[in-house]
């Protein structure tokens, strides 16, 4: 297949899966700024965006952190690449230049989800409550992933794609935890609190694996069942270990049907061997903050390899 | 006379490109007033394209050189017996009509100085119309290197009242469309002389088509027709069409050319 | 002014339209919007629209579409078709010639400026016989109708005609919504039309391709309007579709940049202009493009389509000639007319078109698009004098013609239906063998009495039908 065109597939699906992602964010911040807190609602605001990395463009162009003008931000606003409406544009974009390689069904999940965000655009914000707009996101994130599941051919252009979704979703769990455990929790004598394990929740709330975690784990929200629950556990969707693992078999099925590897199989067996090797305490052991800081540059690396073996088109 | 050609044209890119295509119209051509001897093109990592002759009788010739690149040296080297028919292509197989080079380019559009020349010049006949044209631009513009440009026009040469061998060439071809000749850009070797004459030795001029004689080489920046001092390689339109050799690097460098000729007589 | 409804004929229904008269008699108004609605919704969801150049605005934009039919009978398609397919042979005649010996011109039947100094005439490519001696692979015919008889041709297009997403499509939409008149009414197929492209283009390969070759549509990009049509034709051919920085030349030949390496390309159809297809041989400054690609082109390692240098058959200029070209080449007397047009660089000519303006439809010789034209009968004086001024400043530049009485098809509109002024443009194939598929696009000039009937100036679509005999 063409280069370009495994390109364009592989990040529809990692615009959607970041859209996806930051509708979740703006869910957990709209929960956590519920609760009473040491500093007031507005630093936790303010943390989401520093762990998000836009805390500088949205401090340039709104000022304080204010939850209308951070729904505005993270949903609507175009100059915010990763806002849900810059992420869904750009996944329609690409999937406008690759409509061959998509089925009809998905071809229509990407254009209904950006036609109607051109109608929520042009609706009265008043009218839109938060809430509505996030189910609205992973609604239309869910339609587009099971149209693709459903009607795709299972080539070349399949694995692209999920390489794209598990690329995304392995470096948004890891960074969702992170926001979480490094930036959220005002100070280290908060582990364990009431508040820790109420954003804890939060946070698995926020991804849907609440009723998930309580039937795989059971009794206390702890953050060490939640390490293993994200980090570890094979079974939840969005832990770290299935999105590696999805990415092994992904690009091993490529792999086989080019008849030769490339650097990105090794890079992303060496990711999935580093997981599955440890335990919660030894992740706590080196720190939840370094082992996932040390998982998103990994990622990365992983992700330079795809895109030098296979996406940029200047492999012999 | 026999002249032996050393001509290296190297590039070098500040960060290695991706890739590197040419184009090359390095290949004597085929007349009357010349004989390949032996020549020979290298390019240094370069993977050598297929070949055609096109309408106008060149060899063109591509290459590819697979990346990351950071140097390229073409060389030329050769032997090639000419003869003087004075400045007359006998010989020449080609097929362009020549009303096709009545067409103006942007380095030889005519403006109102260009156009008073062309008008001040006189003949009895076309080819006395030619002779007297190319004089015209051999005085309106002094031979005069690092005044102009790869890009200078024709109109701007002659405004400035300066330029190289480039620009006089472009200068007759305006001059020529203007008075209805059909006139194209030549490039190729000059032979260095003896005597210290100011020249260069990777060289261009104009051929006007003359009714009864065919295609007609003028040298207004030697005030001569092309002699057996003369190698001719290609022609086209205006320089760039006619460029020996035309290249496109991948990637986003700074890309350096040094250019060296020689051309020497050769003794047998 | 008698203007020929292709529908009725004073109070009769003609032939072809007969069944369509209860179809309409009986639809009622509710139905009718409601399909109007369901069409424009079919069209946004296939992603079918239309931008326009220059006019900023919704790039989405769909292209209007009238739910009625315009029909042919077998007999009016036998007579078009053969006409089409003689005037196709005719253009590809005249690009080898005039790229080789040059003889229509030695013989005195076209003048040598006309050609050898026009911007389309590609000195690179002289001297080279494109495979099977084709330069237009597929030559877009323009033509009206003023008559039962009376067609014209009001323009060749010979480079890369664009607008068969559009026939393909309408017909798709009418056959999802009125499967009915499918079943009552005996139309030819369209849908034949990719899978004749597909055989038309692989029968172009160069010699040195061995074994089945490998076709791609190469496009300036998504942001260009015709975008949409490009990725449905490679969809419907099942052939790549690349950009430039999607091919590269290495060696002899032209490759692409796929997920497993180098594959090697052996046709192009390419919907860019000429100049942007190699730096190394037109503009130095193409980003669309592959250099060193017309080395590889000339010297038989890759087939372009259509060929570099086919524009100048389809210069407004050079029309004027092609029935001289039919009886040159073809020795045949040509089956189509031209509409009458006078060249306003010859003196008479223009003293005819200066005198006469009010009256005449004065064209730019190489505009398209209906921009830089003027419409006579329509025109204001302001415009018409201005018009006058450009004429005597650049008078080759232009060309003129009669106003014509264009047919006019039933047409919905606001108030219900009525007659709207139509023009076709069926798609000739030209390969090893020369086909047409039975239709076309058919544009309608929505506004009531508008002649002007360009998607960029407010013309819309209909479905063309070809009655099976």
């Amino acid at each position: 297949m063409l280069s370009r065109t495994a390109d364009n597939l592989y990040w529809i699906a990692r615009y959607m899966e970041r859209a996806d992602t930051v509708a979740r964010l703006l869910e957990v911040g709209s929960r956590i700024s519920l609760l009473p807190s040491a500093q007031g609602y507005r630093s936790e605001w303010d943390s989401l965006l520093q762990a998000t990395g836009m805390a500088h463009a949205f401090a340039a162009k709104y000022g304080d952190p204010v939850q209308r003008n951070i729904e505005s931000f993270l949903f609507f606003d175009r100059d915010n690449p990763s806002s849900v409406a810059s992420c869904i544009t750009a996944a329609r974009e690409n999937g406008r230049i690759v409509r061959t390689a998509l089925t009809t069904q998905v071809w229509d999940a990407l254009n209904t989800a950006f036609q109607e965000l051109r109608q929520l655009e042009r609706a009265e914000r008043s009218t839109l409550e938060l809430s509505r707009l996030t189910d609205w996101t992973m609604r239309h994130a869910a339609m587009l992933r099971g149209a693709i599941d459903a009607t795709l051919l299972r080539d070349d252009g399949f694995n692209f794609l999920n390489i794209g979704y598990y690329l995304e979703r392995g470096d948004n769990t890891a960074r969702l935890m992170d926001v979480k455990y490094y930036v959220l929790l005002p100070r280290v004598d908060f582990v364990g609190s009431g508040l820790d394990n109420y954003q804890w929740s939060t946070l698995l709330r926020a991804m849907g694996a609440q009723r998930a975690f309580h039937w795989a784990y059971g009794g206390e929200v702890t953050s060490a069942k939640i390490a293993d629950f994200l980090i570890r556990n094979p079974q939840s969707p969005r832990s770290l270990a299935t999105c590696t693992a999805g990415l092994v078999n992904h690009l091993g099925r490529i792999a086989k049907a080019y008849g030769r590897e490339t650097r990105a199989q090794d890079c992303a067996r060496a990711l999935l061997a580093g997981i599955e090797g440890t335990t919660v305490d030894m992740i706590f052991e080196e720190g939840l903050h370094e082992f996932l800081t040390r998982y998103i540059t990994e990622s990365a690396t992983l992700a330079t390899a795809i895109h030098d073996s296979y996406l940029s088109g200047e492999m012999r | 006379m026999r002249l032996t050609v050393d001509h290296l044209t190297s590039y070098r890119y500040d960060v290695p490109v991706r890739s590197v295509v040419q184009s090359h119209r390095l290949t004597p051509s085929a007349f009357a007033g010349q004989k390949v001897i032996d020549w020979e093109v290298t390019v240094t990592g370069g993977v050598r394209g297929a070949s055609h002759r096109d309408g106008a009788g060149d060899v063109v010739q591509g290459w590819t050189i697979a990346g990351p690149v950071e140097e390229v040296a073409v060389q030329v080297r050769g032997t090639v017996e000419t003869e003087d028919l004075a400045g007359v292509l006998r010989g020449h197989r080609e097929s362009v009509a020549p009303d096709c080079y009545l067409r103006e380019t942007a380095p030889t559009r005519i403006d109102v100085a260009l156009a008073a020349l062309a008008a001040s010049a006189s003949g009895s006949d076309c080819l006395a119309l030619a002779h007297a044209l190319s004089l015209a631009v051999s005085d309106a513009i002094a031979y005069r290197p690092g005044v102009t440009h790869a890009h200078t026009t024709a109109a701007e040469a002659l405004a400035l009242g300066e330029g190289v061998c480039q620009d006089h060439a472009h200068a007759l071809i305006a001059l020529a469309r203007a008075r209805g000749v059909p006139a194209r850009y030549v490039s190729g070797y000059l032979f260095a002389t003896e005597d210290g004459t100011p020249h260069e030795a990777a060289h261009a001029w104009a051929e006007l088509h003359i009714p009864g004689l065919g295609w007609v080489g003028f040298d207004p920046a030697n005030r001569c027709c092309p002699d057996d001092r003369y190698i001719r390689l290609g022609s086209g339109f205006d320089a760039q069409d006619a460029a020996p050799i035309r290249g496109v690097a991948r990637g986003a460098a700074v890309e350096e050319m040094d250019v060296r000729v020689a051309v020497l007589q050769s003794a047998q | 002014m008698g203007q020929f409804n292709e529908m009725y004929q004073g109070t009769e229904v003609r032939a072809p339209y007969a069944r369509l008269q209860d179809w309409v008699a009986t639809m009622p108004e509710e139905l009718r919007s409601l399909k109007q609605a369901e069409a424009e919704a079919l069209f946004r969801r296939i992603g079918i629209t239309f931008a326009v150049y220059g006019e900023g605005g919704d790039p989405d934009r769909l292209i209007p579409f009238d739910m009625f039919p315009r029909v042919f009978s077998g007999t009016e398609w036998a007579r078009l078709e053969r006409g089409i397919k003689q005037r196709a042979r005719a253009l590809n005649a005249f690009l080898v010639d005039v790229y080789g010996r040059g003889e229509i011109i030695r013989a005195g039947r076209i003048p040598a400026h006309l050609v050898y100094r026009n911007e389309a005439y590609e000195k690179a490519v002289v001297g080279f016989v494109p495979p099977k001696g084709v330069y237009s692979h597929i030559v877009g015919v323009d033509i009206v109708r003023t008559g039962p008889d009376q067609f014209y041709v009001l323009e060749d297009n010979c480079r890369t005609p664009s607008g068969v997403s559009y026939m393909l499509e309408s017909r798709e939409i009418m056959m999802r919504m009125f499967p009915d008149l499918f079943r009552e009414n005996r139309i030819e197929p369209v849908d034949t039309y990719s899978e004749k492209l597909r055989r038309t283009l692989a029968s172009v390969a160069p010699a040195k391709c061995k074994g089945e070759p490998t076709v791609v549509i190469l496009t300036p990009g998504h942001f260009n309007s015709a975008y949409y049509e490009h990725s449905l034709l490679a969809d419907l051919m099942g052939v790549e579709l690349v950009e430039g920085q999607d091919l590269f030349v290495e060696g002899e030949y032209v490759w692409m940049r796929t997920t497993e390496g180098p594959q090697r390309v052996d046709v192009i159809y390419r919907r860019i202009d000429d100049a942007f297809l190699d730096p190394l041989c037109f503009r130095p400054d193409s980003m669309l493009g592959i250099p060193g690609l017309m080395d590889v082109y000339r010297s038989g390692g890759v087939s372009i389509c259509s060929a570099p240098g086919a524009g100048v058959a389809d210069d407004k200029a050079v029309y004027t000639y092609v029935p001289d070209m039919v009886r040159f080449y073809l020795g045949e007397e040509p089956i189509l007319q031209n509409v009458p047009t006078w060249q306003c660089g010859r003196e008479e000519d223009l003293k005819h078109v200066l005198a006469n303006l009010p009256d005449l439809v004065v064209k730019e010789v190489h505009g398209s698009g209906g921009y830089g034209m003027l419409v006579g009968p329509k025109a204001s004086k302001d415009e018409i004098e201005r018009f006058r001024a450009k004429l005597v400043e650049d008078p080759a530049n232009y060309i003129a013609q009669p106003t014509l009485a264009l047919s006019t098809v039933p047409t919905f509109v606001e108030e219900g239906v009525a007659p709207r002024h139509v023009d076709l443009r069926p798609y000739c194939l030209v390969g090893e063998r020369i086909e047409l598929v039975p239709g076309g696009l058919t544009r309608v000039a929505l506004k009531e009495g508008s002649l002007v009937v360009n998607s960029s100036q407010g013309g819309g679509v209909k479905d063309t039908w070809v009655l099976a005999e």
